[in-house]
């Protein structure tokens, strides 16, 4: 039988899994952490900390900035040095708690036991509470806080819940690793996102490089069936190795046979998509009290003598995770945070781990090297690539001639920034690059329309009801 | 075979006649009546069709001024004064003149003052580049130095210099029409008084961080220590997120500012004369030093009375000298 893939466009970069055998590592504690407000979509959250505070492991240092938000909680325990603006990896500032440590004394309710917890907590309300006061957020790249993704507006029903084990981004082992090694917490995970959302059915979707990973995810599952009704109906499903496996929406289409309409959610077509190491952090938000203060951390490239993945606390700066395996390579010419499809390109070492960091990529001059840009010969092999179905030559051109109305209308906003149409593309234009600034401008309009229209709407509903009281 | 010529010849012609008719009577019908003064003003205008003045283009930009009660929306900052002359004689309104103005790169980070701390191999666009990351010198709000404002440009008036690798104005060339400044995604080029003979006085830099972390990034920069704003007698230099504006309104030239800034991050272009740095300072200290001795004075003498005082005065209202001078000589 044919594997199951999504249907439109993908590309198949090289594995280059180097780091696959590296058993996970816990990176020691740095002597001085820097923890972002804003390590998630949304609005920042505001501290509740002042400078010269003790706070110790686990303990809230920051609180939801609004509804789309999440809390931060101290990864280390120490004194609060202090609070302002640091250099983010691109050089923006980024308002961040510097701690300095003193020993990991952790919070009393945090179990810090091995033991696997199998029993699931009853009220979905209480799940959703408890991992919103954990500070989980997506941890497959794009940091959307989990108890908004949890809690479905009213009207849309959530019919299955898909765990995105798929890792198809290169280089990056840290899912796998987490699969192989905290299986057994990812499922119960799995479980505890299932009772949160009510659904009967949970998918956890791996590719099939990772044929280790899905053979013990399915052991697991089949082993946990008998200990209890929450554990029945988890399917393990092998996939097709294919970029971008791991997007949302292509995942929904892999496994489901459903697509999400442009500006749609993945609860429009009923699903929910959470990443393995969401998975874990709500395992461990639920049952062991313990907040999101760490994240696996791939580390690896070919000029990279150390590889290893490590779980590193948030707020470490890269440079000292760097140091601990021995410095930055000099055959080293670009550092990625991320894969090498998705990844940002890091221009201060300085900065430090934030919730969302999965990965630290070394690539030599040469592997980085761009193509030099010719004209396009309207081959077509980008718009074949792009698993949305959008047409980045055409959208290049609008972008370049800057026509905001006609990137809208040919759905700029749609791109997922996953990158297949540059890595197709013989030519070598920078599409990726002017696509994706233009998809910013576009979105920014899009969004001042929004609240330009709500604004409009609710002048024109005061003004309404200014208008009653007087003809009555 | 006669016959047929002649059947032809008259066929034709009444076909043609018939439709030079219709086309005609259909002009005649649906005949758009312009204003013949909208043909007028366009063709009093440069024609660059820019769009400096927020029209579509010099069409435009006449179609409604010509419906306009008034010429107080209307501008061809490339036309200048003299244009909009003609416009209002053609349109019979009056104008109120405005002092031209000049694009200014307001960014000093020359290659040798701003160290490179990576190395962009990307799109060679400003836009791209600042939607990438914060640029590739320790300064996250200088110039990026890919030519945005170059190639938005339209009268060839700003380029590259390969070795401050900084824009540099045209002022002969440039018209004002701020495509430049819009192209920026730094928001680095302003528009600003072009001033008398050209001499005006400008922060070159917009670092809003603090002075120990801007130092660092750019030796040029302006570290937000507010002693320009403190030497001004004109109340023309505001001091806002950690850098100086100097109001080119208010602003009097006496380059006393550009004297005192201690990274020389403040420019004055087009004086016919030098600056004497050292002679202004030690100007600038005398005054301050009578300042405070006044202000002590003032504070020994309210003393003892115990009735409140005003507070002293710290500036003066007298005119530095150098600017007296230049004054005479407009």
């Amino acid at each position: 039988m044919a594997k199951r893939t999504f249907s439109i466009g993908g590309v198949h970069p090289a594995d280059s899994k180097i780091s696959r055998g590296c058993k996970l590592e816990y990176l020691p504690i740095p002597p001085t952490v820097y923890i972002a407000l804003s390590q998630h979509i949304g609005a920042p959250a505001k501290p509740v900390v002042t400078v010269g505070d003790k706070v110790k492991v686990g303990q809230v240092l920051a609180e939801p900035g609004g509804f789309m938000s999440a809390y931060i909680h101290s990864s280390v325990s120490g004194t609060v040095k202090s609070i302002g603006p640091r250099k983010d990896l691109s050089g923006n500032n980024q308002m961040v708690v510097e701690i300095a440590v003193e020993g990991d004394e952790w919070m009393e309710n945090i179990d810090r036991g091995d033991t696997l917890v199998t029993d699931i907590p009853d009220d979905p309300k209480a799940i959703i509470e408890k991992i919103k006061l954990g500070g989980v957020v997506g941890l497959g790249g794009a940091t959307f806080p989990t108890h908004v993704k949890l809690s479905p507006p009213p009207g849309k029903v959530c019919e299955m819940l898909i765990i995105n084990g798929c890792e198809c981004e290169p280089y990056l082992t840290s899912d796998f690793r987490t699969l192989l090694e905290k299986g057994e917490q990812v499922v119960i995970g799995t479980a505890i996102i299932k009772k949160a959302l009510g659904v009967a059915k949970a998918t956890i979707a791996i590719e099939d490089n990772k044929l280790e990973a899905i053979e013990h995810i399915q052991k697991v599952v089949n082993e946990f069936k008998s200990k209890g009704p929450e554990y029945s109906g988890i399917e393990v499903l092998s996939l097709m190795k294919k970029y971008p496996e791991g997007g949302e929406k292509q995942l929904i289409d892999a496994v489901m046979h459903r697509q999400v309409k442009s500006g749609g959610l993945p609860i429009d077509v009923g699903a929910v998509v959470d990443n393995v190491c969401t998975a874990l952090a709500v395992y461990e938000a639920v049952q062991k009290n313990k907040p999101l203060i760490d994240n696996s951390v791939t580390v690896t490239g070919e000029c990279f003598p150390k590889q290893a993945n490590l779980i590193v606390r948030v707020g470490t700066p890269l440079n000292y995770v760097i140091d601990y395996l021995g410095g930055v390579p000099e055959a080293a010419a670009k550092v990625i945070s991320g894969g090498p499809m998705m990844g940002k390109s890091i221009a201060n070492l300085e900065a430090a781990t934030m919730k969302g960091t999965g990965g630290l990529l070394f690539l030599t001059r040469e592997q980085t090297k761009r193509m030099p840009e010719s004209n396009c010969i309207r081959c077509g092999k980008c718009a074949e690539a792009c698993p949305m179905g959008l047409e980045p030559f055409l959208l290049n051109r609008l972008a370049k001639a800057g026509d905001t109305d006609a990137l809208e209308a040919n759905a700029v906003q749609d791109c997922i920034m996953c990158g297949c149409c540059l890595y197709s593309c013989p030519a070598g234009i920078p599409l990726l690059d002017i696509i994706s600034q233009a998809r910013g401008q576009v979105m920014g309009i899009m969004r001042a329309r929004t609240a330009a229209a709500k604004a409009a709407a609710e002048a024109a509903k005061a003004a309404a009801e200014a208008a009653k009281p007087k003809s009555e | 075979m006669t016959t047929t010529i002649i059947w032809t010849i008259a066929i034709i012609s009444g076909l043609g006649l018939l439709l030079a008719l219709t086309l005609y009577l259909v002009a005649q019908r649906f005949k758009v009546v312009e204003d013949p003064r909208i043909e007028l003003v366009e063709k009093a205008m440069p024609g660059a069709n820019c769009g400096g003045c927020g029209f579509a283009g010099c069409h435009a930009f006449a179609d409604s001024a010509v419906k306009a009660p008034n010429l107080d929306n209307h501008y061809c900052p490339v036309g200048g004064n003299e244009t909009m002359k003609k416009v209002a004689e053609i349109l019979g309104y009056e104008i109120k003149e405005k002092a031209p103005m000049v694009a200014v790169v307001r960014c000093n980070g020359t290659c040798s003052v701003r160290p490179r701390t990576s190395e962009y191999d990307g799109t060679l666009s400003c836009k791209v580049k600042a939607s990438l990351y914060a640029g590739d010198t320790g300064c996250s709000y200088g110039c990026l130095g890919c030519g945005d404002c170059v190639a938005a440009c339209k009268f060839g008036a700003i380029s590259m210099d390969p070795e401050t690798g900084l824009p540099v104005v045209d002022e002969e060339k440039c018209t004002a029409c701020g495509a430049c400044a819009k192209a920026c995604p730094k928001a680095i080029i302003e528009l600003r008084k072009k001033g008398p003979r050209g001499m005006r006085e400008y922060v070159s830099c917009v670092n809003k961080d603090k002075g120990p972390g801007v130092k660092k990034a750019c030796a040029n920069a302006c570290i937000g220590c507010g002693i320009c704003a403190k030497t001004c007698t004109h109340d023309a230099i505001v001091l806002e997120n950690n850098v100086a504006y100097i109001d080119f309104e208010k602003c009097k030239l006496c380059r006393e500012c550009e004297a005192m800034c201690p990274t020389g991050a403040i420019h004055g272009v087009n004086f016919p004369k030098p600056i004497d740095k050292d002679a202004i300072k030690a100007r600038v200290k005398e005054r301050q030093k009578k300042a405070r001795e006044a202000a002590a004075a003032a504070a020994e003498a309210a003393k003892p009375v115990g009735e409140p005082v005003e507070p002293p005065v710290l500036r003066q209202a007298q005119e530095p000298e150098q600017f007296k001078k230049e004054e005479s000589n407009g």
